[in-house]
């Protein structure tokens, strides 16, 4: 009785204490947005919208156009997945059903110790190495290009995309790959028509998770896009400088002064981020909750 | 269960950072507190103005106060005319500048009683800087303005090889970029010229110097105290007629390289006691740290 009785306690006491750590991540996470929207807001009022959504980013010069900060974002971060999901998959792919077992025990660690480089090192890297290669290589003016930062935003976001994607085909059951080989099919077969489509949520949550990763990132893209704020409408504009939002924030907030309209500003383009990403991961949200209800699988 | 170690190890190593940085912290603190000094001995000097100077005024604080522990000194920013409207209200000991004192504003001091008193504690130049292959080396300010602005697209406009030109900056929050801005781009004319939108923002001095050191396009400008052996610097001139110079410290002290400026500390009357010492101070054994913050000290060592 008294043990029992213990137990309930202890229960008890740890259900509250995982209750109340719940909760306040979510606390947390909504003071974040009405911090963001307290010092973000003023800059819609403080500003012209021709000027705000215009295309001359000149802060200094009350120039507020924000227009070739989110575009630059999304050219990057795009091209960035166009590079990293192709390799990632397959990469995954590889992984859970081809590679031999002493391959994989080889592989699955480093994949997971790739996720840890910083990106400071990695952004290094891009500046010192790769961006005179691009340079020599493919004959631009400079290396500092959208192309560069998506290069390396692409090696940022391919363990995430591996690992999750590997965890979706983990998931798959043996019975699908075991009835596929039975059927006649072969193993290349098994695993493009029946394994890869059965992990398919899993696979669109890590190309979003991805997604969120390179859209995020700061310091490596500060050191190799080269940070210009031009309009990239051209068909070359993949080879030319680009100017993201969050290297806008994280290269002007630290001189700013504070309560400024250029302070608002960069606040401003954080809740833009904050719309841009919440709607990426509205839009994995519902592919998957449609999956779901349709009766798919996992 | 991967995903769970991932994110352990994301947050372990976060938490060593903050481990990190409070042992460090806490490392700082017996440094500041000096043992035997009186309340009555602590000597209070306000000194507040021109954001290009606040990194070189903070470096000189910091030193002199590490070197006499009485002393406080509190280093603010906030622009040029911020300090110059301070000084007029009497609220501050040493205004900085990075222009001289207008006339209007050294009458408003006057008619409250205070005379300020100028000192030119360092100054301030910008080296234009390409790689080191380039066959350019001398420029017009004309001909930078137009660079920069985008008029001039090809080395082959100002008597260079046949490649485009790519334009390297500062951030356009640094004082530096401002100063370009308005002596360079826009010649010190009141016009709302602007960089061209195909310039490169770098984020730092060593942004710079990377891509400069590797790339044959690139120009870039930069503190001259800044500029490494392994970049090109460029002769700069006011017009054709010359004489393009070379910056370097004696062509910046004697005034005759173009892209260069005095910069000041005002004081409240002819300074004496405490605020007299910390001038002396930085006229003679504060001039050491100029360098370190990429101006340029009043005289060669």
């Amino acid at each position: 009785m008294k043990n029992k009785n213990h137990l309930r306690w202890s229960e008890f006491l740890i259900q509250t204490l995982i209750r109340v750590l719940g909760f306040s991540s979510i606390g947390f996470v909504l003071l974040i947005f009405l911090f963001l929207l307290r010092e973000g807001i003023p800059v819609f009022f403080q500003v012209s919208p021709t000027n705000l959504f215009g295309t001359r980013w000149y802060p200094t010069f009350d120039l507020f156009g924000t227009l070739p900060l989110i575009l630059g974002s999304v050219l990057v971060t795009v091209t960035a997945i166009v590079i990293a999901v192709p390799l990632g998959v397959t990469t995954a792919v590889f992984v859970r059903e081809v590679a031999p077992n002493w391959a994989r025990e080889v592989l699955k660690p480093m994949i997971e110790v790739l996720a840890g480089i910083p990106s400071v090192v990695l952004g290094f890297f891009g500046m010192t190495l790769l961006a005179p290669f691009v340079r020599e290589t493919l004959g631009f003016p400079t290396g500092l290009t959208a192309f560069t930062g998506a290069l390396i935003l692409a090696y940022m976001a391919l363990p995430t995309i591996i690992s999750v994607a590997e965890d979706a085909l983990d998931a798959v059951p043996k019975s699908y790959r075991d009835a596929g080989l039975a059927m006649g099919a072969t193993q290349w077969q098994t695993i493009w028509r029946v394994v890869v489509p059965g992990a398919r949520s899993g696979i669109v949550t890590a190309v979003m998770l991805g997604m969120g990763r390179a859209i995020g990132e700061t310091m490596a893209v500060m050191m190799v896009t080269g940070n210009a704020a031009r309009m990239p409408l051209s068909l070359d504009s993949i080879f030319r400088p680009a100017r993201t939002m969050t290297a806008t924030i994280a290269a002007e907030m630290g001189e700013v002064a504070q309560g400024s309209v250029h302070y608002h500003a960069l606040f401003g383009i954080g809740i833009l981020l904050f719309l841009l990403t919440f709607i990426i991961n509205l839009a994995a949200a519902t592919t998957i909750f449609k999956k779901r209800r349709r009766g798919g699988l996992r | 269960m991967r995903k769970l170690l991932f994110t352990c190890y994301r947050f372990v190593s976060t938490a060593f950072l903050i481990v990190g940085s409070v042992g460090a912290l806490a490392a700082c603190r017996p440094s500041q507190s000096a043992p035997d000094v009186t309340p009555e001995a602590n000597q209070a000097i306000e000194n507040k103005g021109s954001d290009t100077l606040v990194n070189l005024a903070l470096a000189w604080a910091e030193s002199y106060m590490a070197q006499r522990p009485q002393m406080r000194i509190s280093v603010t920013g906030g622009g040029s005319g911020t300090g110059i409207a301070a000084m007029i209200n009497g609220t501050v000991d040493i205004a900085n500048a990075s222009r001289a004192m207008k006339p209007e504003e050294i009458d408003a001091c006057e008619a409250n009683g205070i005379t300020p008193v100028e000192f030119t504690v360092a100054r301030d130049a910008i080296a234009v800087v390409v790689h080191p292959s380039n066959p350019v080396d001398q420029l017009t300010l004309a001909q930078l303005s137009a660079i920069y602005t985008g008029e001039i697209t090809n080395w082959s406009q100002v008597g260079g090889e046949d490649r485009p030109i790519v334009l390297l900056s500062r951030e356009s929050n640094s004082g530096t970029y401002v100063y370009f801005l308005e002596n360079v781009v826009r010649m010190g004319e009141d016009s709302d010229l602007l960089f061209s939108p195909d310039t490169l923002l770098m984020p730092s001095s060593e942004g710079i110097s990377a891509e400069i050191r590797q790339n044959p396009n690139a120009i870039g400008y930069d503190g001259l105290g800044y500029v490494t052996a392994d970049q090109k610097m460029v002769a700069v001139a006011l017009d054709e007629a010359g004489p393009f110079v070379l910056p370097s410290i004696d062509t910046v002290n004697d005034g005759s390289y173009p892209i260069s400026r005095p910069l000041y500390m005002y004081t409240a009357g002819e300074p004496s006691g405490e605020v007299r010492a910390y001038m002396d101070w930085i006229l003679g054994e504060g001039q050491r740290l100029v360098p370190e913050l990429g101006f340029v000290p009043l005289r060669t060592e």
